[in-house]
């Protein structure tokens, strides 16, 4: 036990964040060509625009993750990726027309043209969900010895989600939602996620601290 | 004997040639096969007749044909039926058309109204030059070959304030739905280009769901329009004018007009204006297609 770090969070519910922040990073990639349709049309450089926007945010995501994980990891900082990653999906529901007509105007290759507004409406959100993944196997990792496994588990389960999310968005919810209602339903979902992190945090907090005080504040 | 054996063999031999005769008159030559960034493009031809075929391995039909021997004459309804609009606006001096294809519709309108400016796009570079090459397309002083997509180049247009006479909208024939352009914001987008005297042809679907969803939106967006179908044909086409439309009377009329100068297109116009109908044949209660919502892709395969 002593060598071991204290885990800050139940592995099932690391891994289902994971599994959450996969999905939603995928329903929202999928539905990028709808939202950028009406202004830079549905040509090939649409798809490529938002899929290199998309992977260079999670680049950046990853890279800042890990580095924020090296500096005492929290159960609370886990939570406030998820629901940031929330709140700056809000303006691809609320602003995507004011974003995207300037930029429509200002530019007139759709190629660019929509490589630009890829980046104003997705690349805060991605980059924040990004984030997610090096966090999460911090949290994950209990020894040196079992790292590649963890990382290689949560790989699985958010790569899972993000099929999950690929499949459910593309096969049946543009059949029976909205763009904007997937959207939200992404964002509730974030925020859920957010919220479980925080109340299965806390009552970690209160478990150890009734059952043995003295202890849990000499581990902390 | 040496007779027998002669003949004996001329028949094995000619047995084979023979049929290869037979199915080379039958089987279509595939002259020309480009891949490019949306689709595979084949050309083939039996004997006078050239098709343009998209994605031939996935079973699409011809997207458009041509009589070598008769290049003026138009081998599909649906082509032929683009030209009814002709029958509200029968002096078009602009006109857009979105989707090349072989590019018989353009050429068409070039060869009826010379001095039309005539606009075409389409989304597929390499179309652009297989019509070129295959299908005697060429751009002239007033007919031009935009390599675009449909919506962006027709808001843009808008903004710019110019406005077309015919606008022929064709970009639906493929194996790939371009939902954008099914949408409502999209005719709202289309109005902006169109006068009074505007009609436009949607060349559309007639078959699955996806007929009754258009045909809510179409109507949401410019109130009763005309379906023309034939029974010969597949295709539904819509005619929808901002204008509330003309009397059946006076296409009668404009028809017996024009059908002589579209004759040697094979365009039958005297048949067409009984069958435009207003009559509602879909289900009204399906949703519209907006921006929002537009599943044209899975709402054709259900």
């Amino acid at each position: 036990m002593s060598d071991k770090q204290a885990r800050v969070l139940p592995r099932a519910i690391i891994a289902s964040m994971a599994f959450v922040s996969g999905f939603c990073i995928m329903t929202i990639e999928m539905l990028g060509a709808r939202i950028l349709s009406p202004y830079f049309g549905g040509s090939l450089s649409v798809w490529g625009s938002i899929i290199t926007i998309f992977m260079l945010a999670l680049a950046l995501g990853y890279l800042l993750g890990g580095r924020l994980s090296t500096r005492n990891p929290s159960a609370n900082t886990y939570a406030l990726f998820f629901i940031c990653a929330a709140v700056f999906s809000l303006p691809v529901i609320f602003f995507a027309d004011f974003i995207m007509e300037p930029i429509f105007l200002a530019i007139e290759d759709p190629r660019y043209g929509s490589l630009f507004a890829s980046i104003f409406l997705f690349f805060i959100p991605t980059s924040i969900l990004g984030m997610i993944s090096p966090y999460s196997v911090r949290l994950m990792v209990e020894s040196e010895k079992d790292s590649g496994q963890m990382a290689g588990l949560l790989y699985f389960i958010s790569t899972l989600g993000s099929a999950a999310g690929t499949l459910g968005t593309s096969f049946y919810f543009v059949l029976w939602f909205e763009v904007n209602q997937i959207l939200w339903g992404s964002v509730i979902a974030l925020v859920f996620a957010g919220c479980a992190i925080l109340l299965s945090d806390y009552l970690r907090n209160l478990n150890t601290r009734s059952s043995n005080p003295s202890h849990a504040k000499k581990r902390a | 004997m040496r007779k027998n054996v002669l003949n004996l063999i001329l028949k094995v031999l000619a047995g084979p040639a023979v049929f290869a005769f037979m199915t080379a008159a039958v089987v279509a030559e595939t002259i020309h096969e480009a891949r490019s960034k949306y689709r595979d493009i084949t050309v083939t031809q039996v004997g006078e007749r050239r098709c343009l075929l998209f994605n031939v391995h996935r079973g699409d039909r011809n997207q458009t044909c041509m009589m070598m021997n008769d290049r003026d004459q138009l081998v599909f309804d649906y082509t032929r039926m683009s030209f009814v609009g002709l029958l509200l606006q029968p002096e078009p001096e602009s006109i857009l058309v979105i989707g090349l294809g072989g590019g018989s519709i353009p050429m068409t309108f070039a060869e009826l109204y010379p001095d039309a400016k005539i606009d075409v796009i389409e989304i597929d570079e390499a179309v652009v030059n297989v019509a070129e090459e295959y299908f005697y397309y060429s751009d002239t002083d007033n007919m031009k070959a935009h390599v675009d997509d449909g919506r962006p180049f027709i808001k843009r247009a808008g903004i710019r304030g110019e406005t077309y006479d015919y606008i022929v909208l064709d970009a639906f024939s493929g194996d790939y739905i371009p939902e954008h352009m099914l949408t409502r914001e999209f005719l709202e987008e289309v109005k902006t280009i169109m006068t009074e005297d505007s009609v436009l042809v949607a060349n559309t679907f007639s078959t699955s769901r996806l007929y009754d969803h258009e045909s809510v939106t179409y109507q949401r967006s410019f109130g009763e329009f005309y379906n023309f179908k034939l029974p010969t044909s597949g295709n539904r086409i819509i005619i929808a004018t901002l204008n509330t439309l003309p009397p059946r009377g006076e296409l009668v009329e404009a028809s017996r007009r024009i059908a002589p100068s579209l004759e040697k297109f094979g365009i039958s116009l005297t048949d067409y204006p009984r069958r435009l109908t207003t009559r509602v044949d879909w289900d009204m209660s399906r949703r519209e297609l907006t921006d929002q919502y537009s599943p044209g892709n899975l709402l054709r395969e259900n």
